[in-house]
């Protein structure tokens, strides 16, 4: 069944065109369709009018703008009265302590795992998904999720109004399962993995008519993670860094980060310069880095075990181009095991006081990895995206961060335990020494 | 023997609509090609010139990626069911 709802007709405002294949350069109406169906099924992307861009946009009226990612709306995908719950402009926190340790001299920590309302950078291009759906008429709307994209989905969702659906594999962390729950959606725990739980949404999709945000509103869904870039091009003081850590799962956001790079390029609101753009995947699921690894062009899926669920994507749809970012910028790819994750949420936590989730932990662990190889000079200006927040996923960490001193309500109970940790402490102090 | 094909929307206008298909095939490289006589020119979406899948389609026989399993040449018995799934993004 094809759906037809409201037809799409750009107002005067818009700044977006329509969409093309990425692959072939098809064109095609700005509907909610997410594949070239006329000649190759290649994803679609959005198309924009970067003349107007650039005649409408300047770092004045940037900075002016909203305290959301909407600040960037002249490009974003939508036409109307956006959906803002405060999404974006998380920190950039300058990590001073963990460059130290891992010998560098220029590091930042983009932290989405305090992006509003849900925790992660789902809430981005859920924003601008959900405000794209509203605009050709869906009234439910849907996504299938490793868990994050579940909580953003629902939480905007209820703030908008809108119907939801989610669909997720039986098996995830509590913490993400509540966290849908708690916004009262219809969710859908599937026995099976992500693909699997992909591929039954796909025909779903097929035949309810609903707004899945990353299915059928996938190309504008997409878009929202361009202003991971932006922020922080204009958080550097509007300038590009040199290098760019995050975590690949799809591929997509890596690849929005890119894109939002060039974009901000081609309007002239930073100077061009090459960034080099490092992906960071779990052992347990790295079909990309296995890819890059290989110098092949295509990926071979696998079937995930791996701690990072939220990345665990056994078939990224945007896998190809991720590798293209990888070579044409001269960063890599590169994978990490389940303990070296867990290692690396300790790590951060314990230097920069931000407690991240396991697909953080993924991308930490390759920053120390590449640091360590010298493959990060220690002078180029490095941005590690952190994507999702630590206490989502309690299961990964319970296990190896010790336990409270449990004392009387007295002072002798409390000088026998002081003396015991400060005994540690030093023990620690002079293993690290 | 008989297989029923799962087609995705993308694909409907070519089988006048129908979002499942029929069809006898013994492996999915004959199924492609018994997809493309019952319905002109579907072949050529979901194959590139060589005749190899396109690289952003998935098939799955009975939920098993065929990569997987045999890829083209994955056999099919009575009774199984095949999904051709375009590749979706992730999160």
């Amino acid at each position: 069944m094809t759906v037809t709802l409201t037809q799409p007709r750009q107002s005067s405002e818009a700044t977006f065109t329509g969409l093309r294949c990425r692959e072939c350069g098809h064109p095609y109406e700005a509907t909610a369709q997410h594949v070239c169906s006329e000649v190759c099924f290649g994803p679609l992307e959005v198309v924009y009018d970067m003349e107007r861009i650039k005649a409408r946009v300047s770092r004045a009226a940037i900075e002016a703008g909203p305290l959301s990612i909407w600040r960037y709306r002249d490009f974003l995908p939508i036409d109307s009265d956006p959906i803002d719950v405060g999404t974006g402009l998380t920190p950039l926190l300058r990590a001073n302590h963990l460059a130290r340790r891992l010998g560098l001299n220029h590091l930042y920590i983009k932290n989405d795992g305090v992006n509003m309302p849900t925790l992660s950078f789902k809430d981005r291009v859920v924003s601008v998904a959900l405000t794209r759906a509203r605009e050709l008429g869906f009234t439910t709307v849907s996504c299938a999720s490793t868990g994050n994209l579940a909580n953003s989905t629902a939480a905007i969702a209820a703030h908008a109004g809108l119907r939801c659906c989610v669909f997720i594999p039986a098996d995830l962390e509590a913490g993400k399962v509540l966290g849908t729950l708690i916004y009262h959606p219809t969710l859908m725990a599937v026995e099976g993995n992500y693909d699997q739980v992909n591929r039954l949404c796909c025909e779903v999709a097929n035949s309810h008519g609903w707004g899945f945000v990353n299915i059928n509103l996938r190309p504008y869904y997409s878009e929202g993670s361009k202003t991971l870039a932006f922020e922080v091009a204009e958080q550097l003081g509007w300038r590009l860094p040199d290098h760019v850590v995050a975590p690949l799962a799809s591929g997509s956001l890596y690849t929005k980060i890119c894109k939002g790079f060039r974009e901000f390029v081609a309007a002239g609101l930073v100077e061009h310069k090459p960034v080099r753009f490092s992906g960071a995947q779990a052992e347990g699921c790295s079909p990309i880095a296995q890819a890059f690894a290989a110098g092949r062009d295509f990926i071979a899926p696998v079937k995930p075990d791996t701690i990072a669920k939220s990345i665990a994507i056994g078939n990224p749809a945007d896998g190809p181009y991720a590798l293209d970012v990888a070579r044409q910028s001269g960063g890599s790819i590169t994978a990490v095991s389940d303990a070296e994750i867990v290692s690396a949420i300790k790590l951060l936590a314990e230097t920069e006081g931000i407690f991240t989730e396991t697909a953080g932990g993924t991308t930490i662990a390759v920053l120390k990895k590449l640091a360590e190889s010298g493959k990060i000079h220690p002078d180029e200006t490095t941005v590690a995206y952190i994507t999702g927040n630590g206490l989502k996923t309690a299961e990964a960490v319970k296990d190896v961060i010790g336990a409270p001193f449990e004392i009387d309500a007295r002072l002798d109970s409390f000088n026998q335990a002081w003396a015991k940790a400060s005994g540690q402490t030093m023990a620690g102090m002079a293993l690290a020494a | 023997m008989p297989v029923q094909v799962l087609i995705p929307t993308p694909l409907q206008p070519f089988t006048a609509n129908e979002a499942v298909v029929e069809l006898n095939a013994v492996d999915v490289n004959q199924l492609i090609q018994a997809l493309d006589e019952r319905f002109p020119g579907l072949k050529a979406r979901l194959c590139d010139d060589s005749g190899k899948l396109r690289r952003f389609l998935n098939i799955y026989v009975n939920s098993e990626d065929i990569r997987f399993l045999d890829n083209q040449a994955t056999p099919l018995k009575e009774g199984d069911e095949v999904s051709i799934i375009p590749a979706v993004a992730g999160g």
